[in-house]
């Protein structure tokens, strides 16, 4: 079947108020183009979930589309903070966001729960630590072999997760390459998948390699074609991380009023990732694009 | 620049850090200082270092340096990349580390690191990054340093909040909370070295030359305890230096 379609169509069909949302991605693969377009749709109320909340859910903080956070992690990778995030919860604030914290292996553990069809997952973790005490969820049980105790995690099934990847054929069959993150994980634990790509494939490319498809066809509900749809983030072996760009965010996002204006112009003011994509400086995608640094083929043979 | 012969607070401790990692040593790399570190003991004495990263890059050799946890240049030439669900699980909570490294907005007496909170948990003054993987670390790592520069803001005598648990938690030590690792080594910082004792307490064991006992101790926010033979621990020499300005960090992104 034909999955295809634009991000807007992709987004207004998936994304409502109050659902539960995933954009994946562990500083690579991050689907900067569908975030803008929930930005623009006007969603309201979201959960949004990620181990790693970055630059572009701190961009659905600052636009009003996110009630709660559940995450593990939340800064600007490598540079500082998430200024909008820091604005919302820290001790002057009015509109506090909700949070819900985990450790990276806590919030992967209730992913790989809800992808298995368990209720929730073990982990040899959180003894001595705080994070189990101001976080319910987080809970113990006794092993019923060794006796030992283990904390556990529930189960989290995200209404919406959008996997970004380097190809997928039109039924959403999806490569990955490079940092693999929790895309898997994300996408079997979701109710519902949209795969967004930089390259549309004919089904045969896929079957060719088959070893390296992580999210299968079956569980993907929208296909989108939107190459340089991760800008500022990576895609390996398409292009490089936007550096400059992650640090510049930093002083504008660090002012409610640089920060609006930013939105305005790159997210409002634009109608989809073509017209970001042409906001950008001139030559700039050409310096990020990705040297080739091609594998051996492998023989799947029989 | 690379010629000032002077070393740098962060010089020395990228340099003090990396005579803690042994040829072969797995090491659950963080970035910034750690790196640095990671990579200027396989440039030097550990040529075999083995290095994980969190995001996925096992046995990564990055030819330059990584500017995040997951950088593209991690994927390059590395031996695997796997999944995270992998690392954690399969490396980290296996007991496979023996080496992790971690920093933080502050650290007590009993190695406790905070990353989450200054101020209240409900109503922070400060609403830090959170855990990541650090807790895990923490919990799992055989050895675990940690790299801290000293102050009486963040060697604390109680954290705010217990991010990645050290040797005692609420007065519960390690074993008692049946923790697997191995617990914090030692503290690097830009003052000097701080080891544990037999209770899992800080003691200061090393001061970088010029620095004296009580100095470190007027940077402490607790009542530091000095080691009865304090060691005056070296310095980087001119081709550290200049391995560290000009190979590894010319961009001087943490130095």
């Amino acid at each position: 079947m034909d999955k295809r379609c634009s991000m807007r169509e992709a987004i207004s069909a998936s994304v409502k108020d109050g659902s539960s949302i995933v954009i994946d991605g562990f500083t690579h693969l991050i689907c900067f183009a569908a975030g803008h377009e929930i930005i623009r749709q006007g969603v309201k109320d979201l959960t949004a979930i990620r181990l790693t909340p970055d630059l572009v859910y701190d961009q659905l903080i600052e636009a009003g589309a996110v009630k709660k956070l559940v995450f593990s992690w939340a800064g600007n990778p490598g540079v500082g903070s998430l200024h909008a995030l820091r604005r919302r919860s820290e001790a002057s604030s009015t509109e506090r966001l909700e949070l819900e914290e985990y450790s990276h292996f806590g919030l992967l553990s209730r992913f790989l729960a809800a992808s298995a069809g368990l209720p929730f997952w073990p982990l040899d973790n959180y003894q001595g630590a705080d994070i189990a005490r101001v976080n319910p969820a987080i809970k113990t049980v006794r092993c019923p072999y060794t006796d030992r105790e283990l904390a556990t995690v529930p189960a989290l099934h995200p209404d919406v997760a959008i996997i970004h990847c380097q190809r997928a054929d039109m039924e959403g069959n999806a490569q990955v390459w490079g940092l693999l993150g929790s895309q898997k994980e994300v996408a079997f634990a979701a109710r519902k998948v949209i795969v967004v790509a930089e390259q549309i494939v004919p089904t045969e490319v896929i079957r060719k390699d088959p070893n390296r498809t992580l999210v299968p066809g079956i569980i993907v509900s929208h296909v989108v074609h939107e190459p340089w749809g991760c800008h500022p983030s990576f895609v390996q072996g398409f292009h490089d991380r936007d550096n400059d760009f992650y640090v510049k965010w930093e002083d504008i996002s660090r002012k409610p009023e640089t920060y609006r204006a930013w939105l305005e112009e790159f997210v409002y003011g634009v109608k989809d990732r073509q017209g970001y994509l042409a906001k950008l400086e001139t030559g700039l995608l050409d310096t990020l694009r990705a040297k080739a640094r091609v594998c051996e083929g492998v023989d799947y043979g029989y | 620049m690379g010629t000032e012969s002077v070393s740098t607070a962060s010089e020395r401790m990228a340099w003090r850090a990396a005579q803690e990692l042994h040829d072969g040593d797995v090491v659950f790399v963080g970035i910034g200082l750690p790196n640095l570190a990671c990579n200027l003991a396989r440039a030097t004495h550990a040529p075999g270092l083995f290095m994980i990263y969190e995001s996925g890059a096992v046995g990564a050799i990055p030819e330059r340096l990584p500017v995040s946890i997951g950088d593209p240049s991690l994927v390059t030439d590395s031996l695997a990349v796997v999944g995270q669900a992998d690392i954690f699980q399969c490396l980290l909570q296996r007991g496979l580390i023996e080496v992790g490294f971690l920093g933080g907005a502050q650290v007590d007496r009993w190695g406790n690191i905070n990353t989450t909170v200054i101020g209240d948990y409900a109503n922070p003054k400060v609403r830090l990054p959170g855990s990541g993987g650090a807790c895990e670390i923490a919990v799992h790592a055989r050895r675990l340093l940690i790299v801290m520069r000293m102050g009486k803001r963040t060697f604390v005598e109680k954290c705010d909040f217990i991010t990645s648990p050290g040797h005692r938690m609420n007065g519960k030590t390690r074993a008692e909370l049946g923790l697997p690792g191995g617990g914090p080594t030692r503290i690097i910082t830009d003052l000097g070295v701080l080891d544990f004792d037999a209770t899992g307490e800080a003691v200061l064991s090393e001061v970088y030359p010029g620095v004296t006992s009580d100095q470190v101790r007027a940077a402490c926010g607790w009542p530091l305890r000095v080691a009865d033979s304090v060691r005056t621990t070296g310095e980087p020499d001119t081709s550290v230096l200049s391995l560290l300005r000009e190979r590894l960090d010319p961009q001087r992104l943490y130095l």
